[in-house]
């Protein structure tokens, strides 16, 4: 696993050199390049299809979701709507029913963000100073915890559930937001210590040393020097929190109580409730709501997105 | 100097970089009370005939056998291998198809990658439900179809027992390849130029460069994405719950919903236990050889 952290940011540092010796050194250099080849046509015909294939779905989404029901029984799903209309949107933040109140998204909204933010700065505090422990202050043992952390990565969530519960009910903080910040906290710490610990080991040794002849301990070394020194990690951590906490479902419905479900759990509920006449278009409006999150973080974050999900596929 | 460190070694061993250990103590909390114990723990109650509440009266290999003779059980189980081979073959071929096309030098690469990617950022919850109005018979695509003039046409897997594991899976695919993608399009730039360069002047095809050279070098990357698809279908959950929960009937039920309903709503907590260990042991054989193979025959790779 320790592969996947080295070897992502190995390559993301390889690609633009390994770019440009090709622009360079490669034998096409010379050779002129139509740009109508039948290769160009066939590359570029395939990725232009796949593109769309991707896209699709985001596209019927949001027409859906500007529809009126008349529209939606009579038309189809991807025609454009005749008549734009933004009650799905407002109904389905304001009063979608979800079980038993019918307060819309907005109240599993504000909880996602109440779980998310501590969640996040919880887990990435903690895992930082364990992998800048791990990575510097090496002592007996701690390589088996940190091996038992990242095996405990692969075990499926399900097989810990019940003990969790437990535990949460013994310290009287099961149903609470408390609780599922600290399940977020413990699931996430596998993958955040491991990109934190291959961080600080990649720092010169020397700044290390140096801090410690003059005198630094371990906490001013840590915020002095480390911290400073590690700005993008941390921001590649987060990426990987948010959207991975926002995204959640499991979690959520299990160690939550109904007024706390995050917005996952509450879209589902409101899309999969049984009775009434479905609304297709405020379900669709209600699963961009919930998506707007991880994809406003994704396109902002773009190219750091991409190392910190590849680092943490694992979890997902 | 021997004699003194070894004299004084027994206190000091515990108080020597005491900052670091107070500091680990939520890793060692986590690695050893959840990940371990909690393990350990659901492994013992799935001996038990605990029903409401956890309970240690052990009944050996009851639950198990119980598991085992269920037919929801086997449809998840069954499932879980169908939608677990085909994932796994389609979002290697098509996540390495794709970025062996992104690296042929073209233009608008962060574009498609952009696009290729931006599935994987939304919850599975999200995926689930966008694919279950494409998928809906009367709106969706079989009804666009039908609409062009092809009456007969049939495209409903999420209401037909038979194929809506398939459903599951195109949203699945639509989600994950994704990440593939991006994980082989680094392998492939990892790759050094001078093998092409040697491979065109021996006049070996593209596509057999690819095959021979290419692909026997990425092993490392390859299996890194294997252990990452495989270890995520094992708990593929969220995306049966809201594109069909389950339906129709139990055709679509997977292992992790099982044990899910069995833990809190059938409350027959030493069949969840029993199912949940039955995950464990799965991924304990994908993870196992992996583990050895990466960390135990001896380090080759950085």
């Amino acid at each position: 696993m320790s592969d996947i952290v080295a070897f992502n940011s190995v390559a993301e540092e390889a690609a633009p050199k390994a770019q440009a010796a090709r622009v360079l050194a490669g034998p096409r250099g010379a050779k002129p390049r139509r740009a109508l080849s039948g290769r160009n046509i066939m590359i570029y015909g395939t990725l232009i299809v796949v593109a769309l294939y991707y896209l699709l779905p985001l596209y019927v989404m949001v027409m859906t979701s500007l529809k009126g029901m008349p529209e939606i029984r009579l038309g189809n799903i991807f025609a454009p709507p005749v008549e734009i209309t933004f009650e799905p949107w407002v109904k389905a933040w304001a009063s979608a029913c979800t079980g038993l109140n019918c307060d819309g998204l907005s109240r599993g909204f504000w909880n996602s963000v109440r779980i998310t933010v501590p969640s996040t700065i919880v887990s990435i505090a903690i895992a930082s100073v364990n992998g800048y422990a791990l990575a510097n202050w090496r002592f007996k043992g701690a390589e088996l915890f940190f091996t038992i952390l990242i095996v405990g990565a692969f075990i499926p969530y399900q097989v810990m559930i019940y003990p969790i519960v437990i535990v949460l009910r013994e310290l009287g903080i099961y149903g609470t937001l408390t609780g599922l910040i600290i399940v977020h906290t413990i699931f996430g710490m596998p993958i955040l210590t491991l990109l934190f610990r291959n961080y600080f080991a990649g720092l010169p040794e020397e700044l290390f040393k140096a801090a410690r002849v003059d005198g630094a301990g371990f906490w001013t070394i840590y915020f002095k020097i480390m911290l400073p020194m590690s700005l993008p990690i941390f921001v590649v951590a987060m990426i990987l929190q948010v959207t991975g906490i926002w995204n959640d479902f499991l979690f959520g419905v299990v160690f939550t109580r109904p007024e706390y479900y995050p917005m996952t759990v509450q879209l589902n509920n409101i899309v999969n409730s049984v009775q009434g006449v479905k609304e297709y278009n405020v379900n669709m409006a209600a699963t961009i709501l919930t998506g707007a999150v991880p994809l406003f973080v994704y396109f902002v974050s773009g190219r750091l997105f991409v190392r910190g999900i590849a680092a943490g596929a694992v979890k997902g | 100097m021997a004699g003194y460190t070894q004299g004084s070694g027994r206190p000091n061993q515990w108080l020597r970089n005491l900052n670091a250990k107070i500091a680990s103590v939520p890793m060692i909390l986590t690695a050893v009370v959840i990940f371990l114990g909690g393990t350990i723990w659901t492994v013992v109650y799935s001996f038990t005939n605990s029903k409401l509440l956890p309970r240690l009266s052990f009944v050996g290999l009851d639950q198990y056998e119980r598991l085992w003779a269920a037919p929801r059980w086997l449809i998840s189980v069954q499932n879980l291998a169908i939608y677990g081979i085909f994932s796994l073959i389609f979002s290697l071929v098509i996540g390495f198809v794709l970025a062996a096309l992104m690296d042929q030098k073209i233009r608008f690469e962060n574009t498609f990658r952009t696009i290729m990617l931006y599935p994987f950022a939304l919850s599975f919850i999200v995926t689930g439900l966008v694919w279950q109005w494409l998928l809906n018979p009367e709106f969706g695509i079989q009804s666009v179809v039908r609409s062009l003039g092809w009456e007969s046409f049939t495209f409903d897997p999420l209401y037909n027992a038979d194929i809506v594991i398939y459903g599951i899976l195109i949203a699945a695919l639509w989600q994950g390849t994704g990440l593939v993608m991006c994980l082989m399009l680094a392998g492939l730039r990892g790759i050094d130029e001078d093998i092409w360069k040697a491979a065109r002047v021996d006049g070996i095809p593209m596509w057999k460069t690819y095959i021979f050279v290419v692909i026997p070098m990425m092993r490392g990357v390859f299996i890194t994405t294997l252990v990452i698809i495989a270890s995520g279908i094992v708990k593929v959950y969220d995306l049966v719950v809201a594109q069909t929960s389950g339906g129709p009937g139990i055709a679509s039920e997977v292992p992790a919903k099982y044990v899910y309903d069995y833990m809190f709503q059938a409350q027959n907590l030493g069949q969840g236990f029993a199912a949940s260990t039955m995950m464990l042991i799965t991924v304990a054989i994908i993870i196992v050889p992996w583990a050895y193979l990466e960390f135990g025959g001896g380090r080759k790779r950085v």
